[in-house]
């Protein structure tokens, strides 16, 4: 099963700003991007369009690893604005 | 809110544990919670071990959304197309009361939430606290997203990250070496099915840890809980172990160990309910620089308290204890009149007095000796050629069983290396 699937049955309620920034200068500079393989809902990315690192926000589990691993401290994260981001039914 | 006794960062289990203690001795508390209710933002590998916790809220379990009472505990070492697996189950698990529980953090600590506000605690969801209040240096309360709260004391039980630990300069920011990633799915299965299948008495549960190449060298390991309805299944890594290999894909790891045929027939059938993921504290302790300071303290992930022990691994037990202890604290404090950092350190009194501090003490160093990469690929590999060579009867004369221990025994044992890892593991 694809990790987008299983991302699917979840619930997020999804802010129009995203908590997660990069410093795209810092991005391009970096290898190997750790952020495109630790990131365990695989929302790291680069754009075909455009080159640069993206990261889909609105599926973020909110876990942080992606902030710990960058070796670059390119990623700006903080948790989502109150009642945003993932809701767990499970946990 | 004027006079208000105790702001409480975060509805996770010390949180939770917090407020209800500070509300039930009949203090004024507040506790805000980002997500929609407590529990939204919370996951476990799952499981609880409730025998440590009951002496510091005894009254509470009666009508707990507990799983399954763990009967069975199970360890699998994990080699390439091999694997041994170790099983324990005993009576003392079950009495004279279960020591241990499968659960769900969402609607566990939802439940948890609620028996705070049956005290007459105040749970404010969808509320993110974004900053600390401070005077002179002094913690006077909090600010949720542009709202001043004013409070005698803040008790910041803000998780693994701890964003406002920092703020206060309790805590550094969380290094990767003393951190690792959990991340599960958790699968719907019949009751009766679980039952049958994993061999489980009705209402009784099993406990499965699995280690080896399934995280590909890296420092972690996989699990398996049952729930009254479902499985937890999910792999734990180390994040500075895989940073520095990037053996796969994160989301992939999961997928392989899924596929393995130790845990397919497993969880074949199931549907999937909700994938998860969480930072787990290993060694994080060492992050903190102190536990309380002028009109605040530390508890749980944010305070680093969580163990690793190998086939125990503890976190919530130590969350629920120091969010009552610091609940104590404040009590005192209150009565005291005083809630200046000497009146506080009353909280590290109380937690070293408490299995807390005497277990983080003791073995706050098994995250270097887990984090020993032949952990998860030499000594897994040669637990499964031992066993193939004493099961497997092939073609030709089969060797005594003593002389294949010896030989086994004999290569391992003159490896320096595993004399060195032995010694480490005394701190186990």
């Amino acid at each position: 099963m694809k990790v987008e699937e299983k991302l699917a049955l979840g619930f997020f309620r999804t802010d129009d700003r995203s908590h997660i920034v990069l410093d795209q200068e810092a991005c391009r500079a970096c290898d190997p991007k750790v952020c495109l393989k630790i990131c365990p809902a695989g929302l790291y990315s680069i754009s075909e369009e455009t080159g640069e690192v993206v990261v889909e926000y609105a599926g973020c589990l909110e876990c942080g690893t992606c902030l710990l691993a960058c070796p670059k401290g390119a990623i700006r994260w903080e948790y989502p604005r109150g009642g945003y981001g993932v809701q767990y039914r499970y946990g | 809110m004027e006079g208000l006794d105790a702001v409480v960062v975060g509805g996770g289990l010390a949180g939770l544990a917090a407020a209800y203690r500070l509300a039930k001795d009949g203090l004024s508390v507040i506790l805000f919670e980002r997500g929609d209710h407590p529990g939204s933002k919370s996951m476990t590998g799952g499981r609880l071990y409730l025998e440590p916790v009951r002496p510091y809220l005894p009254e509470l379990w009666e009508d707990a959304p507990l799983e399954r009472m763990v009967t069975k505990e199970r360890v699998t070492a994990m080699a390439e197309g091999a694997s041994v697996t170790f099983e324990f189950t005993s009576e003392g698990l079950r009495r004279p009361q279960p020591h241990s529980w499968t659960v769900l953090r969402s609607p566990f600590d939802r439940w948890f939430g609620e028996k705070v506000a049956e005290v007459g605690g105040f749970v404010i969801p969808q509320r993110k606290v974004t900053d600390l209040l401070k005077e002179d240096g002094k913690v006077v309360g909090v600010v949720a997203e542009g709202e001043e709260i004013p409070a005698q004391v803040v008790i910041l039980a803000d998780g693994v990250l701890s964003p406002l630990g920092e703020k206060a300069g309790l805590r550094g920011p969380l290094d990767p070496r003393y951190a690792a990633v959990g991340f599960k799915e958790v699968i719907r299965l019949e009751q009766g099915e679980i039952e049958k299948r994993f061999g489980l008495r009705e209402g009784e549960g099993l406990a499965h840890l699995f280690f080896g190449s399934i995280t590909k060298g890296v420092f972690g390991g996989g699990f398996l809980y049952t729930n009254r309805e479902s499985l937890s299944l999910g792999l734990v890594v180390g994040i500075e172990a895989f940073a520095e290999r990037l053996p796969a894909e994160m989301p992939e790891l999961l997928e392989e160990f899924k596929a393995r045929p130790e845990v397919a027939p497993l969880i074949e059938g199931g549907e999937l309910l909700e994938y998860s993921a969480h930072l787990i504290p290993e060694g994080a302790h060492r992050m903190v620089k102190r536990l309380y300071g002028d009109g605040v303290l530390l508890a749980g992930d944010a305070a680093g308290f969580a163990l690793n022990h190998g086939i125990t691994v503890r976190g919530m037990d130590f969350a629920l204890a120091s969010g009552a202890l610091a609940a104590q604290a404040v009590k005192e404090a209150k009565e005291r009149g005083d809630f200046s950092t000497g009146s506080l350190a009353r909280y590290e009194e109380l937690l070293k007095g408490s299995f807390v501090l005497k277990d983080m003490e003791a073995f706050g160093h098994t995250s270097e000796v887990l984090a020993h990469e032949r952990l998860y690929d030499r000594y897994p590999y040669f637990l499964c050629s031992l066993a193939e060579e004493l099961f497997r009867v092939g073609a030709g004369p089969k060797e005594k069983i003593s002389r294949t221990l010896w030989r086994f025994a004999k290569d391992l044992l003159l490896d320096s290396k595993t004399w060195k890892d032995l010694w480490r593991m005394r701190e186990l």
